[in-house]
This record gives C-alpha cells, structure tokens and sequence, in this order.
C-alpha cells in the first residue's frame, strides 16, 4: 500500500535528480569551455570559420525574422493603442520593444534553431564517427578545436547579429507604420530615437551574448554526449535546440528582472 | 615496448576486459583477433588513453601511460581508424597533414601539403586526390588516406582497428600488402585488431585471441594453426561448433 504511494514520489524524485545531474554536467562543461580560453592553444583559424557560419550566415534568418515582428508589432500597438487614443507610442513601442526583448529573443530562438541543431549533428556525428576520437590521437583537444572555436564565436557574434536584427525590426515598424497606419516619415523617425536610450540597445545586446553563449554551449554538449547511431545523433540534435530555447528563455526574463526590475 | 597488465574495464555490468595480460616488443606486428564485441577495440583505445580502464597498468617503455606527457606521448602514434575517421570538412590533404599543421609538429603549409602528397603516393594516391574532399572517395580510398594520415608524422607505433572491414577482397588485399610494406619499411610497432583472417596471415608476426575478456592464446602467427587450442581452432576456422557459443 504504501509502495503503491510513494512509488510516483520515487519516479518524480528520480526525474529530478537526473535533470539536476544534466544542469551538473553542462555547468561543468562550460567552465571547462572557459578555461581553454587561458590555455594555448587557440584555433584562429576555427574561430573565423565559425564566426562566419554562425554569425554571418544566420543573418537571413534573423533579418527577416525581425522584419516582419517588427512590422506586426507596429500594427497589434496601433491597434491596441486606438482603445486609449495613443496611436502615436508606436513608434516608441515599437523601438523599445524590438530592442529591449524581441530582438535578442528572436534573434536568439532563430539562431538556436539553426546553429544548436548543426553544431550537435556535426559534432554527434563526428563522435560516433570516431573522427573525435582521431583528433585526440592527433595531439588535438576537442574542446579547443570544437567547442571553444564555437562558445567564442556565437558569443560575439550573437550581440551583433541582435543589433542588426533590432535596425530591421524597427525599419520593419516603421515601413508599416509610414505605408499602413498613415505616420509622418521623418516624425516617425523622430520619435524612434528621441525615446530610445543607450541602455535599452547595449542591454538587448548583452542578453545577446547571453543567449549566444547558450546555444553554442548547448550544440556543443549534446553533440559531444551523442548516442551512437543516426538515432543518436537526431536525439542530440532535438535535445540541443529544446535546452537551448529553454534556457534563452529562462536566461531572458533573469537579465531582465536584473536589468529593469524597479 | 607496449604491456598490459591485468587490465580491467566494464561498462556498466558490462565487464569487457577481465584481466588482459599482453606484450608486445619493438618492431612487432601484433595482431588481436576475438568475436564482435569481445572488447578488441577496447583494448587499443585503453593503450592511446581515449578509455580509461577500471584496473591494471599499461606501460608504453616501461612508463606508465598516465604518467606520460599526453602530447608527447601521443606523438609517437599513428592510427588508422575502422571508418578512416577523416574530417569531413578538410580536404583530403589537410587531413593527412593534419597533425603537421598544429601543434609541436607544425611546419609551413607548402610544406605540409608536400609531406601529404608524398604520403598519398606512397599508399598509391594520385596527387589530384589531394584537393578531393573525404565524401568524394571511395571506401577503399578513404582507408588509403587514413592509413596515409596515420603515418604522415612517422610514429613509432601504428594502430590498425579492422584495416579491411567493409573493403571488397581485392582491395582489402591491396591495404594489407600497404601496412605489412609500410610497418617493416618504417621499422614501426604494429597493433591490429581484426576478425579478417587473411588479414591476420597478411599482418602478423604474432597473433593474440581475446575471449571473455582475457587473452585466451598468444604465440607466433607461424603456431596458430597448430596451437591445440579450442578457443583460437574454432575461431581461425570459423566453425560454429566449439567453445565460443555461436548467438543464432
């Protein structure tokens, strides 16, 4: 009887355990990440490459992502804004919003779905390829030609990628807002830039790095910890893009409770 | 020159090595012949480090492998994987130039592309190959090139895990004659697994039968065929009566 009582408790309790373990094992293999930064040596080379495949190569994404939020914003605040008589925030909404959370968020879950995904299915295959098993054979760390190269690159590519993506949010708000919703050009643009602040920027950029951080960490870890096989793989690569979406989230409303909590 | 002593490992209640005991002197070509699944590979990845045994020693010269300076004692091998284990987004001469291009052993890249050509020719790869990517090679190409990469920085011991799974018997032929001509040229110490008996006549001065986790017979390759023992007889044979119980 009481078995059948506390069996639940027991699964429950197992559950929580292992995700403690998996919080564990990442924790611990992003400070490893971290501390290859101070020991040589470093792969230049690896890190332009990765610097154009995540950063470069995912500005599409992100840009049309943004585009057309930010134009969508632009028509939800108008219309929402109509019910007081304060059509005229838009402009300001618009830019404060997409800089503040939509842009890096957006930017983030964009960048996640296409640079967690590839970097665990390259590396997971790489490792029941055994090609990292032949890199240690090689006198080569994987974690400073791997995953270093990767945490470094999306980390500081990820800023940028959200700054641009925030100048084509607002552009997309203010293509809406100027073609559908009858705004002034130039007094659009006016009250874009009078009501933005340096912090609300340099913050969404901040948790852009946050964020890119993340992902890479992410594909790295579950592509490193691949089962064998293509199922494998495929596990690793789902599980890579859930976490990270996860945590970009989670990470996102923390920097923002520290960032602009009262 | 490379000893194991009761060497143990298991992956969970997997016990796959129970006390291996194996030496193998300078300039010998050994072999280890078992089953699938018998912990061969096992075995030859405790000796590089890349798995990590429960218990027992294993001395490369008589030092202690994890004592040994990890870069330099990981310069003085060579391997050639299964699957070749070529990086797929290197062409095929900056994988075979690999270690010659990072690390202790880093040169120009004029001249790394160089060595990888004259390695390519030697296990008979035209130079245009070179520029290939490994997904633009066939399999035996790619087991050419991984060979050709195991041996670009000349090691003193080279690992060969299953040289001629997959190969058609030409061509696993073909790689055979290249490691037996290559191990004596370079005067190298040779560690093989493999089930491929032709391989095993091919490769051989000395064969080692691993079952049940320990190393079941070990003599000359000349002495396998007269070795009196059940476990090796049936094996060389292929038989499926016999002591290993052959899984139906």
């Amino acid at each position: 009887m009481i078995n059948t009582l506390t069996s639940p408790l027991a699964a429950l309790g197992r559950q929580i355990l292992g995700m403690l373990a998996i919080v564990g094992k990442i924790a611990m293999f992003a400070f490893d990440t971290l501390t290859h930064l101070i020991r040589p040596p470093f792969y230049w080379r690896e890190f332009g490459i990765q610097l154009i495949h995540i950063g470069w190569l995912s500005l599409p994404v992100v840009g049309l992502t943004t585009l057309f939020t930010g134009g969508a914003l632009a028509l939800q605040i108008y219309a929402g804004g109509a019910r007081f008589n304060a059509e005229s925030v838009v402009p300001s909404i618009v830019a404060i919003g997409m800089v503040r959370e939509l842009g890096p968020v957006l930017a983030g879950l964009m960048v996640a779905a296409r640079v967690a995904s590839s970097i665990a299915a390259e590396i997971g295959t790489m490792k029941v390829t055994e090609q990292i098993d032949a890199l240690v054979t090689l006198s080569t760390h994987p974690m400073k030609y791997l995953t270093l190269p990767r945490v470094l690159a999306a980390t500081l590519a990820m800023p940028i990628l959200v700054a641009v993506g925030d100048a084509i949010g607002i552009m997309g708000g203010y293509f809406v807002g100027i073609s559908r919703l009858d705004f002034n050009s130039a007094a659009y643009l006016k009250n874009t830039v009078d009501f933005l602040e340096l912090w609300d920027v340099s913050s969404g950029m901040i948790k852009g790095a946050a964020f890119g951080f993340i992902v890479a960490t992410m594909g790295c870890f579950y592509g490193m910890n691949s089962g064998r096989g293509a199922q494998g793989v495929g596990s690793a690569t789902k599980t890579a893009v859930v976490a990270a979406s996860i945590l970009i989230l989670a990470t996102n409303y923390l920097l923002t409770e520290l960032f602009f909590s009262a | 020159m490379i000893t194991l002593t009761d060497v143990h490992k298991a992956f969970g209640s997997n016990k796959v090595l129970q006390g291996v005991n194996l030496h193998i002197a300078r300039g010998e070509s050994m072999v280890i012949i078992g089953g699938s699944g018998t912990g061969k590979s096992v075995a030859l990845k405790s000796v590089l480090g890349l798995i990590k045994p429960d218990s027992g020693k294993i001395e490369v010269d008589g030092q202690d492998i994890d004592r040994a300076e990890r870069d330099a004692f990981l310069a003085r091998f060579g391997m050639l994987f299964q699957g070749g284990a070529l990086f797929d987004s290197l062409p095929v001469w900056q994988n075979v130039a690999f270690r010659l291009m990072r690390g202790s052993l880093k040169r120009p890249n004029s001249e790394a592309r160089e060595i990888a050509i004259e390695k390519l020719r030697r296990v008979g790869l035209k130079p245009e190959v070179a520029d290939l990517f490994p997904s633009e090679l066939s399999g035996g190409m790619q087991k050419r090139v991984g060979l050709a990469r195991a041996i670009a920085a000349e090691p003193e011991i080279i690992f060969f895990d299953e040289p001629t799974t997959g190969l058609d018997p030409i061509m696993a032929g073909v790689i055979n004659e290249l490691i037996r001509e290559i191990v004596v040229e370079m005067g190298a110490t040779a560690m093989t697994i493999t089930h491929d008996m032709t391989s095993v006549r091919a490769i051989a001065d000395k064969v080692a039968m691993l079952h049940d986790g320990v190393i079941k017979w070990t003599g000359p390759v000349a002495d396998m065929d007269d070795s009196g023992d059940p476990y090796l007889d049936q094996f060389i044979h292929g038989r499926a009566e016999g002591p290993i119980e052959a899984v139906r």
